[in-house]
């Protein structure tokens, strides 16, 4: 990769530690992703963020370049471990608790913008089509790619932080044009959201760096950030391209068949003890059509709600928050299902949620089993 | 052969027909994979040279390939056939050898087999 002479004196170390830092990560993405240069970038959206997830060296290596680093692009920031408002509620430790804050500190003291969430698609304007920017968390990334005419890489908690820092991003194959080598033909008649998750499953393990899609109906907002989250989740593919494909490239059937497979996969229990609602978080759409549905209804469980605090602020301004706590829900912002720590199987055996990512780290990483549903079926089964 | 991060090494390989999903799947505290469907289920990474096709999923991964480095759990080194860039950017924050190398050099790494790895080196992998 060709550095200009200012790149060249950051990465030798004559612009202090932590350009020198942000610059190694960047040469490692960009000689991993074959770049020939780096490029100037808009907005970053970092991952990193729970306690949960980035642990003891995180949250002391945060601390340490908080001193002297400060973002010099428009940042934005994923979910951490706990809505402050409710955390009382939820048995954390108060080491979790402080840890946490601190991770908040150090990124607010970097000049990021303290978002907590993993929908920046849904709670930020987008910029002009094309817009080069770096987003980590993978759904965002594949959204900002495939539905918002934005360009950026399926970047790192690192290679976002390093984007931040510098205001680059090395000019690597997804954010020119491309041409995917495998096309998948969605082959299932009446897809619901779950549907489309397991599809974006699916497409993360057979695709590489983009996948061509066709045979898609009409989606709505639920289902193309289901389709995002689950290929954010299996794969290192980060965009989706829509329509007939009619080149040489390898062809993929995603029929009853395939859907089974990633059911048997990720399903593993028939009930679960608690449901969970939101990974990606739900936008005020979703909370709207949710609030909707629940008229009349109660949950028969206890039913954890994610959101953005943007949204929560909005939905409770319509009146829909208190539509849902009346129905049982309990609405918590700035986190999500996926990494949750307040999720843990010495209280919970299994979960039921709509979401293909929220299934894969809740069977993985929280170590509780999964019963998938699909929205409607989760209020016609768990709501009267 | 691609390098990614410099670095020079010896050790046993542990090599998997499957990606790794870092965050999730690795133990911070041990280097113990955690996924059932997993061909090194069980098993420790800490300490070997970890041969797999490529890292996939989320991009905090890196934070967990930073953690286990601090841990005294990571690799010595990371050998794989696909670059991506939660590896990559995690190997460099920490210091971890990474190469990538092509499908025909990849098959030739065998499970258990002692290697020394030095990426400055005209023949960076001699096997022992």
């Amino acid at each position: 990769m060709e550095l200009t002479r200012e790149e060249e004196s950051a990465l030798k170390g004559e612009q202090g530690e932590i350009m020198e830092m942000a610059y190694r990560i960047l040469v490692a993405t960009g000689e991993a992703t074959d770049a020939e240069k780096l490029i100037p970038i808009e907005w970053t959206h970092l991952s990193g963020v729970n306690y949960n997830t980035i642990g003891d060296a995180g949250e002391e290596f945060l601390s340490s370049i908080s001193k002297d680093a400060r973002v010099k692009v428009k940042t934005t920031l994923n979910p951490m471990g706990f809505d402050i408002d409710n955390v009382s509620n939820y048995g954390l430790d108060e080491n979790f608790i402080s840890k946490q804050l601190s991770i908040r500190n150090s990124y607010e003291t970097m000049g990021v913008i303290p978002s907590f969430s993993c929908i920046p698609y849904e709670i930020f304007d987008i910029p002009k089509v094309g817009t080069q920017v770096a987003f980590a968390e993978s759904n965002a990334a594949i959204h900002a790619n495939s539905y918002d005419n934005l360009k950026t890489n399926k970047e790192s908690a690192f290679s976002a932080l390093a984007s931040a820092l510098t205001g680059k991003s090395p000019y690597s194959s997804l954010r020119k044009e491309d041409s995917p080598n495998v096309s998948i033909r969605m082959n299932v008649d009446n897809p619901n959201e779950l549907t489309y998750g397991m599809l974006g499953y699916f497409a993360g393990k057979v695709g590489d760096i983009s996948v061509n899609i066709s045979g898609l109906g009409e989606m709505d907002n639920r289902q193309c950030k289901a389709m995002c989250g689950g290929m954010g989740t299996s794969g290192t593919c980060a965009k989706f391209i829509f329509g007939e494909d009619d080149s040489d490239s390898e062809k993929i059937d995603f029929d009853e068949k395939a859907m089974q497979n990633v059911h048997d996969e990720l399903n593993t229990s028939e009930k679960g003890d608690i449901i969970t609602l939101g990974s990606p978080q739900l936008g005020l759409e979703e909370i709207s059509e949710l609030a909707g549905k629940l008229k009349g209804r109660s949950f028969e469980k206890r039913c954890m709600i994610f959101t953005p605090r943007t949204i929560k602020e909005k939905a409770q301004k319509i009146g829909y928050t208190n539509e849902l706590e009346r129905a049982g829900c309990e609405i918590l912002s700035d986190c999500c299902t996926c990494l949750t720590p307040l999720i843990n199987k010495n209280d919970v055996d299994a979960v039921t949620t709509n979401s293909i990512k929220g299934a894969f780290y809740l069977k993985n990483s929280n170590g509780v089993d999964v019963n998938l549903k699909s929205l409607s079926r989760i209020i016609e089964d768990e709501t009267r | 052969m691609k390098v990614l991060v410099s670095g020079k090494v010896e050790g046993v390989v542990l090599k998997s027909k499957n990606a790794i999903n870092f965050l999730g799947t690795v133990d911070k505290k041990t280097g113990i994979i955690s996924d059932k469907n997993h061909d090194l289920y069980q098993k420790s990474i800490k300490d070997t040279i970890l041969a797999f096709p490529s890292g996939v999923g989320s991009s905090v991964g890196a934070y967990t390939i930073y953690s286990i480095k601090s841990n005294n759990t990571a690799p010595l080194a990371m050998i794989c056939m696909k670059a991506d860039l939660t590896v990559a950017t995690g190997c460099a924050l920490a210091n971890i050898p990474l190469v990538i190398l092509s499908d025909e050099e990849f098959s030739s790494i065998n499970d258990g087999m002692k290697l020394s790895l030095d990426t400055d080196s005209v023949n960076p992998i001699q096997y022992q």
